[in-house]
């Protein structure tokens, strides 16, 4: 049998999906089911002087209506939201509640709570409930929250939550700005993004009155984080709490959060013991769902006079938003490491603030806090290099690690160890993919002619953290859990093999990953795989899907899980064949005696003889199945070189993205379809950010673009047909040698795009131009030079 | 996004839509293909609390010839204009206009009357009407009125019709003779940043999102009809245009791109 390791087997999710059969959350009903309508509050600060209810009490359909002083004085645990990130001993956290009592601190937090029997009955009478504001002072950008005049909080005195200094060797870094050649010095912004998942946020709670039992179902990334915040939030006991997240139509982190609507659903349906339920609109969603980004970079890079970089210094400011939520000031910290990129830089000096804004926390977004890294210092080394007089390609090539040659075991700058790399080659490859020789020729022709559309090519060479987390890691950054996952994997009497994962996926195809390992491994068909995940009753260990981590931990957990199966097997056919188990071989799926090839057992058949248990080794329990945690010793550090061509109109300010290449390296593919689609996505989830997304906000705090109208996520229509390829550099952190992809695209993308533009518009004058890079903000860029070439 | 509550009739004939208008008052909205009247009652930025609905009537939707223009039945789909081989022969312009309405989705619900009732300045059909010199046949309780586009429309989201008044068709002038469009935006599917409609060499010259309405560029019409050239009478297309600011642009840069896409539409046009 060959390997199907490494093909382009066609995803085992997709029939059911393609046919609609599978059961999103809101094709999953409960009978009495009650619905909740969320009163939010329409100012971004504001004390809360009044709540009169009467007005939707008395409506069609309607059940009761709760303040979010009445919920605390019911007891019912309506807790504060969990933050699971303090980052510092002092950090400032002040209590999030799921109803907000006494102020409202951001547009679209919740005042009120209304139970109705149907979503219309419960968004009319929401409408009903009447509440009075007092208009307090308002922190409505990250650049107001800095200055700390306004507060976000009246009672703090400070809009700082806390400062995290990540320094190892400031006398070093000190040296090298002295001593250096070139500096470059650069402040970016990192606008605020909606994480807008094709599916929004919604859940069920099922009670079950005499037992106390609660059934969660939940469109979430994290069933299980979610049963024990529940837990602690509300006093349930865990045991009591079962959560299921049925299909889910994507995360992008947008959905690893504990919102209100959880803790507000379960214990609401606690307390009057009927099933409640919720379905968020795309305007709620883009209101109050966590948004991703909301930093400003100051960066300051040194360089010898080859261009070789000695330091980078950061100071990060991040805005937190109104409250921390789950990882909320873990976010930026994520990135710290990744300031000095894929070079060999001998020193990083690093600082962040993190600041409160009246406007919808912040929190993980795809590639969470890298992909703001991995742009600083992609842009920071363009403009070094048009500063020392070399090409974007040059100044790369002098300051990869290792020289751009095979590495393991890299120490950064930051202390962190990346387990392998080799830049060069897709660095190479990338640049001979969009034949950039003739991109520059091409360049330059219309640049002489003058022109009105101009060509711009701009390239990135990223680094990703990803397979979070080796859990000590996580100790140290004091965050309050762990980073492994947990697999088990069992043969059933009828030789079919079931996998438990404690990794959930909402659009990944872990369901075809895995089979594909355990196939690979035990010598199966994949079809007789079968991958249960995403319910704790039947998977109760795992800690979920973000990260890029399913495959880098929970993958090899199944693998290692399944090795441990085969081991037992290998007891059994030995017992069977009357031999030394160390004279039975496994090769394909069977087990044969050395030497006797002719006689032979498959794993599968050994399913039943472990289940009947009549013959087995003295002493040997029954039943083939085994579980593993895996805690990897280290993260995984994917990478890749990215090119983007952009068209400038001049005239218009008109951007088109011509062509796209990506040359990523995760270290070995399980599936390169799956991988792919990843890289696809997330290049244009970059790209997004770089032209077209920002979630914009007016001076007093209002949502000004909560609409897929005004909230531009780009189509296939904007988007070049990406061309890509991969190297392989195998992961030594892992036995499967992988690395992630999940975020991969999006890391190198916005820094590319950017890069060309400004490549693009260097005739004018132009250094860098804010994303997104609106047709408004080039126009305005090519004239505020006096717009000649 | 949940919009208010409503009720529902099926109109079965224009006639009938009519009296139902007249019963029910000015709580009542006619429903075309919904494509801007659902979206305003999911934000309950409109609360009818009853729906008239027009989609239906299929013998309101038809695109003929007849003595030098082209009729064309309010409840024709954009994608029927799209598709339309009259439209390819006599009108090319409307045709390639209607291809560029928001996406495939949009194009196969929304109609030609919908778009022009619900006088949107920043549509790109009511412009390409406008600058075609077109006329809207309108019906009330009393019979049926012309009215030219140029005269129809009064303000955002504003016509002259009334209330109990339904468009039943649309009259295009036949014409192939040099014409363009442009469409500057920021997603395919996106509504017009600004638009620019060059009918008939620059006899015609509209404007899409540059005012409360969609306009003519009447400075550059008459510039160019006195002999100007295209970049002069192009220099002119935002005079006298009062263009709203957004996320997208101001009037500065709205003004700025009116002259670029103009120039560009009158050389495509002349080309
Ligand atoms: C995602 C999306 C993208 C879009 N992009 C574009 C775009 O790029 N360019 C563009 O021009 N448009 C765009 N549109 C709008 C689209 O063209 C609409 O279909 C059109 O504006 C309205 O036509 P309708 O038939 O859907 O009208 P409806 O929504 O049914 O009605 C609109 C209004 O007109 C009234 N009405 C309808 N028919 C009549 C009639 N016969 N007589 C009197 N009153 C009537 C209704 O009462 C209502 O007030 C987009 C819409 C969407 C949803």
């Amino acid at each position: 049998m060959t390997s199907v390791m490494g093909t382009r087997m066609l995803r085992k999710e997709d029939p059911k999906l393609l046919t609609g059969e599978n059961k999103f959350i809101d094709d999953i009903h409960a009978p009495g089911e009650l619905w909740m309508g969320m009163v939010r509050s329409p100012m971004a600060h504001a004390k809360i002087t009044s709540i009169d209810t009467s007005g939707a009490e008395g409506m069609p359909g309607v059940h009761s209506v709760y303040t979010g002083a009445q919920l605390q004085d019911m007891g019912i645990g309506v807790g504060a939201l969990p933050c699971a990130w303090p980052v510092t001993e002092d950090m400032v956290n002040p209590p999030h509640l799921p109803v907000a009592v006494g102020e409202a601190k951001h547009v679209g937090e919740i005042v009120a709570v209304v139970l109705a029997s149907s979503r219309y009955e419960a968004a009319d009478a929401a409408e009903h409930v009447v509440v009075d504001y007092d208009e307090l002072p308002t922190v409505s950008s990250l650049a107001d929250a800095v200055k700390d005049e306004a507060m976000a909080h009246s009672d703090l005195g400070t809009n700082k939550a806390f400062h995290w200094p990540l320094d190892p060797n400031p006398e070093g870094t000190a040296a090298a700005f002295a001593n250096a050649a070139h500096t470059v010095k650069a402040e970016f912004i990192q606008q605020r993004l909606i994480c807008a998942p094709m599916e929004p946020r919604g859940c069920l709670a099922i009670p079950s009155p005499a037992g106390g039992e609660i059934t969660f179902y939940s469109a979430t990334q994290v069933p299980h984080i979610l049963k024990v915040m529940i837990a602690a939030t509300t006093g349930i006991a865990e045991s009591k709490i079962r959560v299921i997240a049925p299909s889910v139509g994507g995360g992008f982190g947008g959905k690893l959060n504990v919102d209100p609507d959880a803790i507000l659903s379960v214990t609401l349906a606690n307390h009057i013991g009927l099933p409640v339920r919720w379905t968020e609109s795309r305007s709620e969603a883009a209101g109050s769902s966590h948004q991703g980004r909301g930093q400003i970079q100051h960066i300051e890079a040194a360089a010898d006079e080859n261009g070789k970089l000695t330091a980078v210094k950061v100071h990060l400011d991040a805005d937190m938003g109104a409250y921390m939520m789950l990882i909320t000031p873990g976010v930026p910290l994520l990135g710290s490491f990744l300031y000095t990129g894929v070079y060999d830089i001998p020193n990083l000096s690093f600082t962040c603030d993190g600041w409160f804004t009246n406007m919808v926390s912040t929190d993980a977004y795809r590639g969470a806090g890298r992909p703001e890294a991995s742009y600083a210092i992609e842009r920071v080394m363009d403009i070094m290099a048009g500063q020392v007089g070399i090409t974007p390609e040059e100044i790369r090539a002098r300051n990869y690690i290792a020289g751009g040659e095979a590495f393991e075991n890299h120490e950064a700058a930051s202390t962190l160890v990346f387990d392998s790399g080799h830049y060069r080659p897709a660095h190479d490859r990338a640049l001979e993919m969009a034949k950039v020789a003739d991109l520059r020729a091409e360049q330059a022709r219309r640049r002489d002619a003058g022109e009105t559309k101009q060509l711009g090519i701009g390239m990135c060479t990223y680094v990703e953290i990803c397979g979070l987390a080796p859990s000590r890691a996580l100790g140290g950054l004091n965050y309050g859990a762990g980073g492994w996952e947990h697999a088990t994997v069992r043969i059933l009497p009828t030789g079919k093999v079931e996998v438990v994962s404690g990794s959930t996926p909402h659009g990944q195809g872990h369901e075809t990953a895995w089979s594909m390992i355990i196939a690979d491994k035990m010598g199966v068909d994949p079809n007789d795989v079968e991958v249960l995940h995403s319910d704790t009753a039947k998977s109760p260990l795992g800690l979920d899907t973000y990260g890029s981590r399913s495959l880098a931990v929970g993958g090899v957990a199944i693998a290692m899980a399944a090795d441990k199966v085969i081991e037992k097997a290998k007891l059994i056919a030995a017992h069977q064949f009357e031999a030394a188990p160390e004279d039975v071989e496994f090769d394909a799926g069977s087990f044969s005696v050395a030497g006797t090839p002719a006689k032979s057992v498959h794993i599968q058949e050994l399913g039943f003889a472990a289940f009947a248990a009549h013959d087995l080794p003295d002493g040997m329990e029954p039943n083939l199945q085994e579980q593993v945690s895996f805690d990897p010793p280290n993260f995984a550090f994917p990478f890749g070189t990215h090119v983007a061509v952009v068209e400038i109109d001049t005239e218009t300010g008109g951007v088109e993205l011509l062509d796209y290449i990506g040359v990523d390296d995760c270290g070995h593919q399980v599936n390169p379809l799956i991988v792919e689609g990843q890289v696809h996505g997330g290049i244009v989830q970059g790209a997004a950010q770089a032209l077209y997304e920002e979630a914009v906000y007016d001076e007093y705090g209002n949502p000004l673009n909560p609409s897929f109208m005004d909230y531009l996520v780009p189509s296939a229509a904007e988007m070049p047909s990406i061309k890509l390829d991969s190297t392989v550099t195998p992961s030594t952190t892992n036995p499967l040698g992988v690395k992630g992809v999940g975020e991969a695209g999006t890391i190198g993308s916005a820094a590319a795009v950017i890069n060309a533009i400004c490549d693009g518009l260097s005739p004018y004058g132009v250094t860098d131009i804010e994303m997104p890079a609106t047709p408004k903000r080039i126009w305005e860029a090519i004239n505020s030079n006096g717009g000649a070439a | 996004m949940i919009p208010a509550a409503f009720d529902y009739t099926v109109a079965e004939s224009a006639e009938h839509a009519i009296q139902l208008l007249g019963e029910y008052g000015d709580e009542s909205k006619l429903l075309a293909g919904g494509h801007s009247l659902i979206p305003m009652m999911k934000y309950r930025l409109a609360t009818p609390t009853q729906l008239i609905d027009v989609g239906r009537l299929d013998d309101l939707a038809y695109i003929n010839r007849s003595n030098g223009h082209i009729a064309i039945g309010a409840m024709t789909k954009h994608a029927q204009l799209e598709t339309s081989d009259v439209l390819a022969a006599d009108c090319p312009m409307l045709q390639h206009v209607a291809s560029l309405v928001g996406d495939p989705a949009v194009r196969h619900r929304g109609t030609l009357g919908g778009t022009l009732a619900h006088s949107d300045p920043a549509s790109d059909l009511p412009a390409a009407v406008l600058a075609l010199g077109g006329t809207i046949v309108a019906q009330g309780p009393n019979g049926q009125r012309e009215i030219a586009a140029s005269e129809f429309f009064t303000g955002y989201f504003e016509s002259v019709l009334a209330d109990d008044e339904m468009i039943v068709e649309v009259k295009i002038p036949a014409g192939t003779a040099g014409w363009n469009y442009q469409k500057f935006n920021r997603r395919a599917q996106d509504w017009a940043i600004v638009g620019v409609a060059v009918a008939d060499g620059g006899k015609g010259i509209s404007l899409v999102n540059m005012g409360s309405t969609p306009v003519r560029a009447t400075a550059a019409e008459e510039a160019l009809a006195g002999g100007a050239s295209i970049a002069d009478a192009a220099a002119l297309a935002a005079d006298g245009t009062e263009p709203p600011a957004d996320l997208n642009a101001d009037a500065e840069y709205r003004s700025h791109l009116a002259r670029v896409l103009t120039q560009r539409a009158l050389e495509a046009a002349n080309g």
